[in-house]
């Protein structure tokens, strides 16, 4: 079997999934197969449950009720081949080069091996020459970069990415969008979300859309933006969903 | 105020004149609280960034106990480690009464409880920053723990800082289980104590002076650590 295949941990199915906190349900019967190869963008409006979503698939908060299976033949073990990045990624305080470090130990990678990993991914992220500031005094966008390199090092066979370019100037928003593209190339599946709808143009194979806690449509990208089935999709890509109106008074 | 004048030139001329007796006491002074900070630190760091970490069962009536425990007069502390190193006590066949061993003892009783209850403080707050992340990253347990002490180092620097101030200030705990005894436990806060009582005014302030600039100057030395390491890090 190839390393590929060994390292299988896909298809995730997510059946009937909720979560709920504070007293409120926040995800509701949500559930999707998603198969291993192409790239997944969920779009929705904020607060519409997107992180939380990925962060229930990555295995961070414990759903309510209903299942998350991976049905790969690793799935013995998924947490060790999947990453995330988050809305928010957290450098720890040591060096850029460290931070990348440190998550290669934690994969229990033998020092020579890491320091060849390490200087890979800043080449490829294109933070070879601040491999030894501190990370936590890069910009906004390089630490996106750097966040994407240490979850890319660790070479998972799926990678979460929320708003991986939130807040970026267009020239990060493209460079973060070409190491997504080589991560994809790599044979990474990737699953991200994004309010960038020229960006889930320009990377979905499959977009899920999502409001309010529920999954309202999945399809293939070029069906969901030339006719999506949903109103409230179809609305968002006209940019005219607003996360307060009621969708209930809006459908009548 | 004549009195202190006279007294503090002829503490300087004490000091200037690098009195034997003197350099003794001050080493064994930092000796002892050194020892004290470097063990309790040991102890308490792990203890508090675990119960910030862990739920394990007790552990709020640890937190409560350690926090309880931080305020605890030194004399207390000292009569306590005295009855357990007396000849009568559980630990009385060691011998230890009246040596620096027991000091270091009774001030790391007195200081783990402080170093303990600050840690979980910092690693706390580090933690709810962290957690997702490092869970994300794949960190177990000890990992985790481990990650959030280096992190929190700079920060930290504080809780052993605390530590060092009450070891190094107190005179209570040393002077019961020490017993102050000339060349063998006499620290500078219990000759203090002694060479006031003996009206040696210029020997107590001279020693005063040395424990304060000793005090400034390795929390000054850690405070300039400390603010290079969080302006580095951010
Ligand atoms: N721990 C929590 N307790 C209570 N409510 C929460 C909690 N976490 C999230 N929520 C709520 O759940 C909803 C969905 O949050 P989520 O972060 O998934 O939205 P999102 O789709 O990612 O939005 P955005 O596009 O703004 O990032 C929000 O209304 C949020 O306020
Ligand atoms: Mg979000």
């Amino acid at each position: 079997m190839s390393e590929a295949l060994q390292n299988e941990i896909l298809p995730l199915e997510i059946e009937e999934l909720t979560f709920e906190a504070g007293g409120k349900r926040l995800i509701k019967e949500v559930t999707h197969k998603f198969r291993a190869g192409p790239r997944t963008v969920i779009l929705g409006p904020n607060g519409a449950g997107k992180s939380l979503l990925l962060r229930l698939c990555h295995g961070l908060l414990k759903p309510a009720s209903g299942k998350i299976r991976w049905c790969g033949a690793a799935a013995d073990d998924p947490a060790r081949h999947q990453a995330m990045v988050f809305q928010r990624p957290v450098m720890l305080r040591r060096t850029v080069a460290a931070n990348i470090d440190y998550a290669l130990s934690l994969r229990g990678m033998d020092r020579d091996a890491r320091k060849v990993r390490v200087e890979k991914m800043l080449e490829s992220t294109g933070l070879s020459r601040l491999a030894n500031s501190p990370a936590r005094v890069l910009s906004f966008g390089e630490q996106q970069k750097l966040a994407l390199a240490r979850a890319w090092a660790v070479k998972p066979r799926v990678l979460f990415l929320d708003e991986p370019t939130a807040s970026l100037d267009p020239a990060a928003t493209h460079a973060i969008e070409d190491v997504i593209d080589a991560i994809h190339k790599a044979g990474t599946r990737i699953i991200m979300t994004t309010h960038d709808l020229g960006q889930a143009r320009r990377i979905a194979d499959e977009v899920l859309f999502m409001h309010r806690g529920r999954l309202l449509e999945s399809s293939p990208a070029d069906a969901f933006f030339e006719r999506p089935e949903d109103e409230q999709a179809r609305a968002f890509i006209h940019g005219e969903l607003l996360w307060w109106d009621q969708p209930e008074t809006r459908l009548q | 105020m004549n009195d202190f004048s006279s007294a503090f030139t002829a503490a300087l001329s004490l000091l200037a004149s690098g009195d034997a007796d003197l350099a003794e006491i001050i080493a064994l002074s930092l000796q002892v609280s050194l020892g004290a900070v470097f063990i309790a630190t040991c102890i308490g760091m792990p203890l508090g960034a675990a119960t910030a970490l862990y739920k394990f069962p007790g552990r709020r009536t640890v937190v409560v106990i350690l926090n309880a425990l931080m305020g605890l007069p030194p004399v207390v502390v000292g009569l306590i480690v005295y009855l357990l190193l007396s000849r009568m006590g559980p630990f009385g066949v060691l011998g230890l009464l009246f040596t620096p061993t027991a000091m270091v003892f009774a001030q790391v009783i007195l200081i783990v409880p402080i170093i303990a209850a600050l840690s979980r403080q910092i690693v706390e707050d580090l933690w709810r920053e962290y957690d997702e992340q490092l869970r994300s990253l794949g960190a177990g347990p000890l990992r985790c723990m481990a990650t959030l002490l280096w992190d929190g180092r700079f920060s930290l620097l504080t809780a052993v800082l605390a530590g060092f101030g009450r070891a190094s200030a107190e005179v209570g705990a040393v002077m019961i289980v020490g017993g102050n005894i000339d060349h063998v436990t006499r620290v500078m806060t219990t000759s203090i104590a002694l060479e006031v009582s003996k009206g040696n005014l210029a020997m107590a302030l001279g020693l005063g002076m040395v424990l304060i600039v000793l005090s400034l100057a390795i929390n000054g030395s850690a405070f300039l650590l400390k603010e290079s390491g969080l302006r580095k890090h951010a």
